[in-house]
């Protein structure tokens, strides 16, 4: 089965119908019940082959794989860099105001500095939404991997991704949602737990 | 005892708003003598060459990661029992306990606040 897998490293929709004709061509003649049932229902499996084949062959697999998902990706990357210019930008402002603050005193220095201590801690957004963008943009890349392997399976062989996608590094998941993640409190708890 | 607040703490991250925004953070706080690395290997270099007081290491970077530096530090018998803080998106659960095992002196999530950084660095220095 290894050494089939290896050979075939998809599905060949060509040799599953020519299976099924095969089949066919050998059960012709006088049929029992049973072996017309079983005619029946290699038919409807070569039919529905078929038209499996005919509806993704109609589909402008050439769009998604050049134009959709690098387009995607694009735009992907480019929210990125603007987030990125937009808060090293707030950064820059804020350590005016830290500067500022420092040559003021009392409250209002305070004040300054708990107003510039929010501001930093809210501009670690970034590095969460970058990583976030780069996991979606990983699993895109996954998708364009996969659609060119069906397009390949399905007769345009010149297509066939032979190159893997690259595996994570273990235990670099990245980001969870936030119904997945566990907080602070949840970390320091477990934590404990080895004390 | 106070913490002596003018120790030198590398920050190590490959992303540098980030390193900027934690530098800040330890600035509101008064740890003013601060160094920076973009990666495990430079940081290595850095602790090495230098003397520290604390490590603040991101985990995801490329190539070596922080769980990998974290690693590197702990079988190197200089650094070998440097405080080492994680501050990281990863939170999961075997994240947190791979980083214990291999001797994360704390654990820190994003999106993090100048309070729970502070908080942590008393308690690993010591001093909570």
């Amino acid at each position: 089965m290894a050494a089939a897998t290896a050979h075939y490293p998809v599905p060949q929709a060509d040799a599953i119908a020519d299976i099924v004709q095969c089949v066919l061509a050998t059960m012709r003649g006088t049929l029992t019940a049973t072996e017309a049932t079983l005619l029946a229902e290699v038919e409807e499996l070569g039919r529905t082959i078929a038209a499996a084949k005919a509806e993704i062959a109609a589909l402008k697999f050439d769009d998604i794989t050049a134009s959709h998902i690098p387009s995607a990706t694009d735009e992907l990357d480019a929210i990125v860099a603007h987030t990125a210019a937009a808060t090293d930008a707030i950064l820059e402002s804020c350590e005016t105001l830290d500067k500022v603050g420092a040559e003021v005193s009392g409250t209002t220095q305070r004040q300054l500095q708990d107003a510039t201590t929010r501001i930093y801690e809210a501009c670690s957004f970034q590095d969460i939404t970058g990583q976030r963008i780069t996991k979606v943009v990983a699993a895109l890349k996954a998708i364009d991997k996969k659609v060119t392997n069906i397009v390949a399976a399905f007769g345009d062989h010149s297509h066939y991704a032979s190159e893997v996608v690259p595996q994570q590094p273990e235990l670099l998941n990245g980001p969870q949602l936030p119904a997945c993640a566990m907080d602070q409190g949840d970390i320091d708890k477990l934590l404990a737990s080895f004390d | 005892m106070t913490i002596d607040k003018s120790m030198n703490v590398l920050i190590v991250d490959d992303y540098k708003t980030m390193l900027r925004i934690i530098r800040n953070l330890l600035k509101q706080i008064d740890f003013h003598n601060v160094e920076e690395a973009t990666d495990g290997a430079e940081a290595l270099n850095k602790l090495r060459a230098g003397s520290f007081g604390l490590v603040i290491s991101d985990w995801n970077m490329q190539p070596m990661t922080g769980l990998q530096l974290l690693q590197e530090v702990r079988v190197d018998s200089k650094l070998k029992s440097m405080p080492f803080i994680m501050i990281t998106a990863e939170s999961k659960a075997e994240n947190v306990i791979a980083a214990k095992q291999a001797g994360v002196s704390n654990y820190i999530v994003k999106p993090f606040n100048a309070e729970t950084l502070r908080e942590k660095i008393e308690k690993v220095l010591g001093h909570a």
